[in-house]
């Protein structure tokens, strides 16, 4: 009766690691060749690459935390811009104060910042969730909600006491190449890789990460098990949000310092493809958050070399063909949530 | 067994529902035994899984009281219903597809240490569980890959890892073979030898003489009746359950056939993992006769219909229809030559879902006059005609506006036929015409179908009912792996001789 096919072993490894090894490898090598060639352009690359793709995989963290439970957010752009803003704001106004020191400053303000996010992740939850709404549309709102209060309510010239600073981890710090890339950053980076690990554990690996993706898939399958759908996609929804905040503070508190008009420049959505890219899996969307972070860092590269004869606006599209090659010829086929952007209903 | 006095586990007094328009629950009083299998029979919409989905705790009845193993209960949720053991076998079955089976049979009840989910003690749980009711099942399968009979048993041991000691089965045999429809009775017994009481809920009546310890009627929301199996008969209880004498055994008089109408030569068809499904298959269907087409299913029926209307291409081979050659034609052209289709999965293929009955009346013809003006639907035209064949197919449903979603199965089908035989037409390709729904839908579809028959439609019955195509077909044609391996008269179809064909042996 049984007519599964098992698939040897070894075939199973091979699918699951063999051309990702084999990529890993490559990009290995390609590295180290690159860095007995010229030491400093390869370590300042890699670095801005680490620091290029932080707020990119925590907003993939914060599309897959939603729609592995069913909800649709094309709100994170919006959710980290206010997240900035807010984070911002919070940073100077405590800061004014004069009560806390400037690291208790950031802390606080950086919590202010992910609140944010969260509470706009909530209203999407509310809006997806109880109003039923199209979650496209959800999302949009947001997006130009914050869009609106952020640049009605800038200011310029307010001042900060400081932004986070690079913790270099010890003697780690002091490897050729690997401490400066990985040991030496600020936070919020660091918190970012220790989150891809704990994401990717709790998603598949925990009772919250079965049910989050049952609901995901297949809703009324948990639901007659007991499993509150609605309250999953609530609570997921927000957490997510608070991912979309810190990758919000991280470009006002710790990569720049301060807030812009429209800073975020769409990473929001760059984050959504990464999302995609990595096949909806947190490690997926660090690898490919990690690829289009290089992109980026060699068109900053390109530039800096100033001898170049092509125009730099092609340079600037690196990362974006980058996208299209990739995501026509790697991926192939990747399924998302099937449940996903559709309103529960009980019957 | 003496099943009158063993315990009652299970009792529901004078349980109402209202939905907006209709009372699908009137008072009904059910008792179920220890260890009984109780069938509860009823045609679509006479209100069984309305009354299951209560005693499940989806539903919350508006009047009724509900008492289990002597306790008087409220289920606010499926969860209620599940501490107090009762488990539900949904017909949809609620698995998530991307899930292994140990994945989804703990899901709600997981196995952890801490925070981490103890997959492999759950895979242990649920082989023991198989092992103990005798229900095969790889716990680390992925239940899409599963095929139907296995995803029925995974729900099964789904309760059963709940504790369920009530199961209730919401139609298990409508998406069953014959083989594994046997097979899950085997089970249904072990099951109630172990102490398990089972509430089945169908409406085949042949299933229900074999399986049933006591039989329970629903007609309209109303509990009409109880029977005993023992001294039932099928016709007896289509009168319980229809309200009226029901003729289960076609009436036709001799097929006159006429010219071929249909015919098919060395077709190669491939399936959706680029497998060949149909592998050289030929036959014939002529004007005036049913052919049908008898075969366990997934032996290339599906994809020679697909084939067949256009919806699937033909890797080689050759398809003629009235004279036409259709091998590679497109569906519109198909239909138009005169073809009527009803396909094999009436949600998928043979209505959509969300548009209104007369909508889904004219999918086929809604281009042409009198429907359409050029590019402008003529709506008016469209509901008129909706109402009419509403009426004159007999379709329960409150208006023409009505989403076909919110039909019962049998009612939907209804709508498929009415759609398909209201057009000129000289070849029916009928697919599982009568999958899942009651007698008396199956009763009016059959008589239609010998209706076209005798008006000289070429007719091609696909199903994997044999009593369907024995008690329908003209000529018998047994597929298998692929291919027509004999035709039958019917006088020479025997079912031992065509279930014999059917499994591959040449008799």
């Amino acid at each position: 009766m049984e007519t599964t096919t098992s698939i040897p072993i070894w075939k199973r490894i091979w699918d699951r690691l063999g051309i990702l090894g084999a990529i890993i490898i490559l990009v290995l090598i390609g590295i180290v060749v690159s860095f007995i060639q010229n030491q400093q352009v390869t370590t300042a690359v890699l670095s801005s690459t680490i620091r290029q793709s932080t707020p990119l995989v925590l907003g993939a963290l914060c599309g897959l935390i939603g729609e592995r439970t069913g909800i649709i957010n094309i709100g994170i752009e919006g959710q980290m811009l206010m997240a900035a803003f807010i984070g911002y704001l919070a940073n100077v106004y405590i800061g004014q104060l004069g009560v806390f020191s400037v690291g208790m400053t950031l802390f606080l303000a950086a919590l202010i910042g992910i609140a944010t996010g969260a509470l706009l992740g909530l209203l999407l939850a509310f809006m997806s969730v109880t109003l039923k709404m199209d979650q496209i549309i959800g999302g949009t709102v947001i997006n130009i909600l914050a869009i609106g209060i952020t640049g009605y309510f800038y200011q310029v010239g307010l001042t900060t006491q400081g932004k986070l600073q690079p913790i270099a981890l010890g003697r780690l710090a002091d490897i050729p190449l690997v401490g400066p890339v990985l040991f030496d950053n600020p936070p919020i980076t660091y918190i970012t890789l220790i989150l891809v690990v704990v994401v990717h554990y709790m998603l598949f690996y925990t009772r919250w990460g079965l049910r989050s993706r049952a609901v995901g898939e297949y809703p009324s399958a948990a639901d007659t098990v007991g499993i509150n759908v609605y309250l999953m996609r609530y609570v997921n929804t927000t957490i997510a949000g608070g991912f979309a905040g810190l990758a919000g503070v991280f470009l006002t508190l710790e990569a720049v310092g301060s807030f812009e008009r429209l800073m975020t420049n769409g990473r929001g959505f760059v984050a959504l493809a990464v999302m995609i890219f990595g096949k909806w899996t947190p490690f997926g969307a660090w690898g490919a958050a990690l690829l289009f972070g290089f992109a980026t860092a060699m068109q900053t590269q390109f530039q800096f070399m100033g001898n170049l004869t092509i125009p730099h606006q092609f340079i600037g599209m690196l990362p974006y063909l980058l996208t299209i090659v990739v995501l026509a010829g790697f991926v192939g086929r990747s399924r998302p949530p099937a449940a996903e952007g559709i309103p529960y209903e009980k019957e | 067994m003496i099943i009158k006095d063993a315990p009652i586990v299970l009792e529901t007094k004078g349980m109402t529902k209202r939905f907006p328009g209709v009372l699908a629950n009137d008072h009904v009083d059910l008792k179920l035994h220890k260890g009984e299998i109780l069938a509860l029979l009823g045609e679509n919409g006479a209100g069984k899984s309305t009354l299951m989905n209560m005693i499940y705790g989806l539903y919350h009845p508006d009047e009724g009281e509900i008492w289990i193993k002597g306790e008087k209960v409220r289920l606010n949720d499926p969860g209620d219903a599940i501490a107090r053991g009762v488990g539900m076998v949904h017909q949809h079955f609620q698995l998530v597809p991307v899930m292994t089976v140990a994945e989804n049979v703990m899901l709600g009840a997981e196995i952890t240490r801490g925070l981490y989910l103890d997959q492999r003690t759950a895979v242990t749980k649920v082989h023991e569980l198989s092992m103990q009711y005798g229900l095969e099942v790889d716990p680390t399968a992925v239940i899409e890959d599963l095929p139907v009979g296995t995803q029925q048993r995974v729900e099964i041991i789904k309760a059963l890892y709940r504790n369920a000691d009530i199961l209730i089965l919401d139609e298990p045999t409508a998406v069953l073979t014959p083989q594994e429809a046997h097979e899950l009775f085997r089970i249904m017994n072990d099951l109630t030898e172990q102490g398990v009481s089972i509430i089945f809920i169908t409406h085949k009546l042949k299933e229900v003489l074999a399986v049933a310890d006591r039989v329970g009627v629903l007609r309209g929301g109303k509990y009409v009746g109880t029977a005993d199996p023992k001294t039932a008969t099928e016709a007896s209880l289509a009168e319980l359950m229809v309200g009226r004498k029901v003729i289960l055994q076609v009436d036709k008089a001799k097929a006159q056939p006429g010219e071929p109408v249909l015919k098919v030569s060395d077709l190669v068809v491939k399936d959706d993992r680029d497998q060949i499904a149909v592998d050289g298959l030929s036959l014939e269907v002529h004007a005036g006769e049913i052919l049908g087409v008898a075969g366990v299913q997934g032996n290339g029926q599906r994809e020679f219909v697909e084939a067949l209307t256009g919806l699937r291409p033909v890797v080689s081979g050759k398809a003629v229809i009235a004279g036409q050659d259709i091998t590679h034609a497109p569906p519109r052209t198909i239909t138009e030559l005169g073809v009527a289709h009803i396909p094999e999965d009436r949600e998928k293929h043979g209505l959509v879902m969300p548009y209104t009955l007369a909508d889904n009346m004219v999918l086929n013809r809604y281009y042409q006059k009198p429907y359409a003006n050029g590019i402008i639907l003529n709506q008016e035209k469209i509901d008129q005609d909706g109402a009419a064949l509403v009426e004159k197919y007999d379709v329960r449903t409150p208006s023409v506006y009505t989403p076909a979603s919110s039909l019962s199965g049998g009612n939907k089908q209804k709508v498929i036929v009415a759609r398909e035989f209201s057009r000129e037409m000289k070849l029916l390709i009928a697919n599982q015409p009568t999958r899942g729904i009651d007698v008396g839908s199956i009763e009016f579809i059959h008589n239609q179908i010998v209706a076209q028959r005798d008006e000289g439609v070429a007719v091609l019955l696909v199903s994997a009912e044999l009593d369907e195509v024995l008690g329908l077909a003209d000529r018998v044609a047994v597929i298998f792996d692929g291919r027509i391996v004999k035709t039958l008269s019917i006088a020479e179809a025997t079912r031992e001789r065509v279930g014999l064909l059917m499994a591959g042996s040449d008799a």
